[in-house]
């Protein structure tokens, strides 16, 4: 109902609120699901910081949504079509939970019961994410640096005389300075937290990663942009991004160098399950780095940019 | 006394849902927007320390109820703080609060001067 409010509605600071509302929602629908990492990274990329982000952008764009100026009947057919295909073929899928579906049958059954000794954590989620399927969080992990790269491309980092530190768009700020200064090194604290205790509980790189920008934007909403620059340079950001997928593919090569296969942790220690903390603990080090500065980039991206007026 | 913390658990989480009906109410009936950010920054930062206080009475003490305690104080301190950031915000975007004197809309410049 709230997608189909996003999609009527054309007034685009209400739809973006909407989708803050949407990723809340899909959050809640995840815990009731027991995928308590999902609802985790879904609050917090999309309930938090995607919202940020969409209204910053909308600072660069008009608020209103342009109409269409013909009605596009081609698109709506196709689009049709596919709908249909795709819900013709979620009929024959397996009911959620059925013991007999094959998601269950080949590799589930083995990182259920042998997870907990070759790996050695108590959350098998990241145990899966890291370990076992580490090769897949690669391939996120430069999805995200491409994702960055791709925004400095087009939009850059505009520096101009305006954004001095101290001086912020709203006037005087006496509430939001007092409350914020406390406030920010707690966000930063929990989301060291985060990073290091998703081996025990929910979280984990991805997680950490938007806590941490989260931190930095409302320090950035707050006291304004040149303060915020003043305190990460938008220079850092893109080496801290390559920092972050090199500490992920230095441990894969590493490994190679071992004499392992790629991102075989067990070649990182003498004992195997060591070798597997030590690398699940470097490569969602990795993971957070990464998608700290990509979020951060792309928020000083956009509100580096001004309509010209 | 685990009578008496269950009849208190369960009144604190009764008032607070009737006041985050209230707000909801207030959200959908006031006429303005720094009345209806008033009404909701009001009620709902009662109605969450209120409901979590509720949830807190019926757990014993551990590292779960830390974290509601944490949280509890949280959303005490950043609630009001959004409410007056959305203010501070339209005020800055030029909207003025409604005045009313007999019955009419008589607007008001935005200064503070009576």
């Amino acid at each position: 109902m709230i997608a189909v409010a996003a999609i009527l509605l054309s007034d685009l600071f209400a739809v973006v609120m909407l989708f803050g509302v949407y990723s809340l929602l899909t959050a809640a629908l995840f815990m009731d699901l027991d995928a308590v990492d999902v609802a985790f990274t879904e609050a917090a990329v999309g309930a938090g910081v995607t919202t940020v982000l969409m209204l910053s952008s909308l600072h660069l764009t008009k608020r209103w949504e342009a109409l269409p100026r013909r009605k596009p009947l081609l698109g709506l057919l196709v689009i049709g079509i596919t709908g249909a295909a795709l819900v013709y073929a979620v009929l024959d899928a397996p009911l959620l939970g059925d013991p007999t579906a094959p998601v269950h049958q080949h590799v589930t059954p083995r990182y259920l019961e042998q997870g907990a000794e070759e790996v050695g954590m108590p959350n098998l989620v990241t145990a899966v994410l890291a370990s076992y399927r580490g090769y897949d969080t690669f391939g996120e992990t430069v999805v995200i640096f491409t994702a960055g790269l791709a925004v400095l491309l087009l939009l850059g980092i505009h520096e101009d005389a305006r954004m001095r530190p101290g001086v912020s768009a709203i006037g005087d700020q006496v509430v939001l300075r007092s409350v914020v200064k406390p406030l920010l090194p707690l966000i930063l604290l929990f989301g060291l937290y985060v990073q290091f205790h998703g081996d025990f509980g929910a979280g984990g790189g991805f997680q950490a990663g938007v806590i941490f920008a989260t931190a930095f934007v409302l320090y950035d909403l707050v006291f304004g942009d040149g303060s915020a620059r003043a305190v990460v340079p938008p220079g850092w950001l893109h080496r801290l991004a390559a920092l972050g997928v090199l500490i992920y593919g230095g441990v894969g090569v590493y490994s190679l160098l071992a004499g392992k296969a790629f991102l075989d942790y067990s070649a990182l220690a003498a004992d195997p399950v060591h070798g597997q903390h030590l690398g699940v603990l470097l490569v969602e080090l990795g993971v957070g780095i990464a998608v700290f500065s990509v979020v951060l980039l792309i928020f000083y991206a956009f509100s580096g940019r001004s309509r010209r007026r | 006394m685990t009578v008496i913390l269950e009849w208190l658990s369960g009144l604190c989480l009764l008032l607070g849902g009737v006041l985050c009906i209230s707000g909801g109410v207030g959200l959908l009936r006031m006429p303005d927007f720094f009345s209806r950010v008033h009404a909701s920054g009001v009620t709902e930062t009662l109605a969450a320390p209120l409901l979590l206080s509720g949830l807190l009475l019926q757990m014993e003490l551990s590292l779960d109820s830390v974290k509601v305690i944490m949280i509890l104080i949280l959303v005490l301190a950043t609630n009001p703080t959004a409410t007056h950031a959305m203010a501070k915000a339209t005020l800055h975007g030029g909207q003025r609060p409604l005045e009313f004197a007999n019955g009419k809309d008589i607007g008001g410049d935005g200064s503070s001067k009576p």
